[in-house]
């Protein structure tokens, strides 16, 4: 654009195009990234390679058969990268250097054969060569500008004046000298940032990035056969501490579509202190999760997956603790008699004792007319009782009640209990209370 | 004459003084007064049912509570959105309900709510969705009832008895009130037939303890067997 090239000094660039937004190379986060692709490209082969500062080398012919030929592992791999937010040159070739080269080139083929291998490089321009730019310079000055060119050079001649590393890695190209590679070992656990260009101050957009660092974590999951039940999303701000949202699955799983929706619901759900100028992704138990058969007939209603999406999804919005299941408490006092547990967690053994479907969080204070319990619309009938209930001296929650079962005047039928007097040390103090209701 | 009875058999002829048919199976009640007047004999499936109770406690629970016990007996899930007080586990269980088939959701506003409803019934894995909405208008009702007519759940509304005046999309609405100590139904709107009478249940209808050697097997406590009413002697002196 505007005549700025590889090459070009900053001071020619900014001229050239004043509102050019510059910074400088970081390698650090390159190698990063390099490394996050590779973790994620682990699902196609686990023979991954990386080669620095930005290529990556797989050796797919083991996976050609599982994964559906090369056309549809080269389109998974596209789109994957394209949802990570990298672009990609890919090429693919017998020898691992051929694809290199290739993919330097620009050139996206696909073939097989030794023989081809010559006829596919020759065209490419010497520059894909990693060698010094004298070497470059002079090969240019002597009219060589394509690999093809410089393989009819004679090669005695060429390794005397140009050294033998300009033709090595054309020979590994052709297969002519073996090649070792060092294959890239996944992390033990998954961390990945992202650096927001501008501030974002809304959490929908936010989804974008977050959908990147999802396909990552995907990949990284799908290579170890692995799935996770909960993950970190971390929001870094500029001047305020960071918003962590620490987000739990109900089963364990690697479908990045179902991650994102449980991101989603998250984030619609969190009010942003500042602008978002980060974001990082982290999960640290990694459990082992086998694939999924797929049906011949589908099944209509797959329930139990459904449940665990829809307990994550209501978790997700509504938060953890505001979804629960319920069990009863060996334990006398009625308000203790019962646990909230993980949803479908719940069961244990019943009471006999007739009990309300209704209990009150809190006993409500009933008047007291004539010695008889009293509501606003007038006294309540006993129907039986009474059922004395004395517990819990040991852990400051001391009740001393007898509980009835009362007729409202509007025909419900109510649970009240009367703190008893003479323990008037009790929590309740003394006098008629409503606690549940028999619904 | 035969011809003529061939074609009034016809699902799509509906006749003003007959029920209508419904498509998806409904889930018998466990109230045979009940369940002679509701389309399909019991609680629709795949359709919106509201229950208007005058008061609160008068029942609206135990009417539902066989056909929850029998859902989770299934292994069918039941979700609880935004109850106005706890459900409680003990009374839960003696009623026949598996708790550990029990979903309780808690809201912080109307909205939430209906998001949590709709994701409820549109998930299709509950058996049984029960909402408490605090308020809900036409459109939302409409569009409860459309993600209703997807899924398999018994989907009921609690609705306060001012609600009965409105217009609503639900296949069913019953208003409940109590008379003489029974629990007293109204069918405020069904897929049939005006009924201007309401059905008394009695609430002893649902009590079915275990006696030993009984071939009950089910044992819907629901609504305890209240003892002979007892007031101690000593009660006002206490």
């Amino acid at each position: 654009m505007r005549g700025i090239l590889p090459g070009t000094s900053l001071a020619t660039a900014c001229a050239l195009a004043p509102a050019l937004n510059h910074r400088p190379r970081d390698p650090a986060a390159e190698a990063a990234a390099l490394g996050q692709v590779a973790a994620w490209a682990m699902q196609f082969t686990p023979a991954v390679s990386p080669q620095p500062p930005r290529g990556l080398l797989l050796e797919v012919e083991g996976s050609l058969r599982l994964l559906g030929g090369i056309g549809k592992i080269l389109d998974a791999i596209k789109r994957g990268a394209a949802d990570m937010g990298f672009t990609l040159s890919v090429a693919c070739a017998p020898t691992a250097s051929a694809a290199w080269l290739l993919a330097r080139g620009g050139a996206e083929r696909v073939f097989a054969g030794q023989r081809a291998i010559r006829e596919a490089i020759s065209p490419l321009p010497v520059r894909v060569l990693d060698c010094d730019t004298q070497a470059l310079e002079t090969l240019s000055a002597i009219g060589v500008r394509s690999l093809g060119d410089l393989l009819s050079l004679p090669r005695d001649g060429t390794a005397r004046r140009f050294g033998q590393h300009v033709l090595d890695p054309l020979d590994r190209a052709l297969g002519l000298l073996p090649e070792a590679r060092v294959f890239f070992a996944a992390p033990p656990r998954f961390e990945a940032a992202l650096e927001l260009s501008a501030g974002v101050t809304s959490a929908e957009v936010l989804l974008f990035p977050a959908k990147r660092l999802l396909t990552q974590l995907a990949g990284y999951l799908a290579a170890r056969c692995a799935g996770i039940q909960r993950f970190r999303l971390v929001l870094g701000h500029e001047d305020v501490p960071d918003t962590a949202l620490e987000i739990g699955l109900a089963t364990p799983s690697r479908d990045a579509g179902r991650l994102t929706i449980l991101v989603r619901e998250r984030l619609a759900a969190t009010t942003l202190a500042a602008p978002v100028t980060r974001m990082r992704l982290a999960a640290d138990e990694i459990l082992t999760l086998a694939g999924e058969s797929g049906t011949l007939f589908p099944d209509r209603t797959n329930d139990a997956g459904d449940w665990a999406r829809l307990v994550e999804r209501l978790s997700a919005r509504l938060g953890q603790e505001a979804v629960h299941g319920l069990a009863p408490r060996a334990e006398h006092r009625p308000e203790r008699a019962w646990q909230a547990t993980a949803p479908g967690a719940g069961g244990g053994q019943a009471v006999c004792s007739p009990r309300p479907l209704w209990l009150l969080e809190r006993p409500r204070p009933l008047d007291e007319v004539d010695s008889k319990p009293h509501t606003r619309d007038g006294p309540l009938a006993l129907l039986a009782g009474p059922e004395r209930i004395e517990s819990g001296w040991w852990d400051g929650a001391l009740a001393a009640r007898d509980y009835f079962i009362a007729r409202a005047n509007d025909g419900a039928l109510v649970w009240i209990f009367r703190a008893r007097l003479p323990l008037a040390s009790a929590l309740d103090g003394s006098g008629w209370f409503l606690q549940g209701r028999f619904a | 004459m035969s011809a003529l009875a061939e074609l009034l058999s016809h699902p799509a002829i509906w006749r003003g003084n007959a029920l209508g048919g419904v498509a998806a199976p409904s889930m018998p009640t466990g109230f045979p007064a009940l369940d002679v007047e509701l389309p399909g004999g019991g609680w629709p499936a795949a359709a919106l049912t509201e229950i208007l109770p005058e008061h609160e406690g008068i029942g609206e629970l135990r009417i539902l509570g066989p056909a929850l016990a029998s859902l989770s007996a299934h292994g069918r899930w039941l979700a609880w959105i935004a109850p106005p007080y706890l459900p409680y586990a003990p009374a839960l269980q003696a009623a026949g309900i598996d708790l550990a088939r029990l979903l309780l959701v808690k809201t912080r506003s109307p909205r939430e709510t209906l998001w949590a409803i709709e994701q409820a019934l549109r998930s299709n894995a509950c058996g049984a969705v029960l909402a408490w909405p605090e308020k809900i208008a036409w459109p939302e009702l409409r569009r409860l009832q459309l993600a209703t007519e997807g899924s398999q759940a018994l989907a009921v509304l609690f609705r306060p008895p001012r609600a009965a005046g409105e217009a609503s999309p639900a296949a069913l609405r019953l208003a409940l009130d109590t008379c003489e100590g029974d629990l007293a139904v109204r069918i405020l709107k069904r897929r049939g037939a005006v009924l201007d009478r309401p059905i008394r249940l009695h609430p002893a209808t649902v009590v079915h303890r275990r006696r030993p050697g009984s071939h009950h097997a089910v044992d819907c406590a629901l609504f305890p067997a209240l003892p002979a009413r007892i007031v101690p002697a000593g009660i006002g002196a206490l």
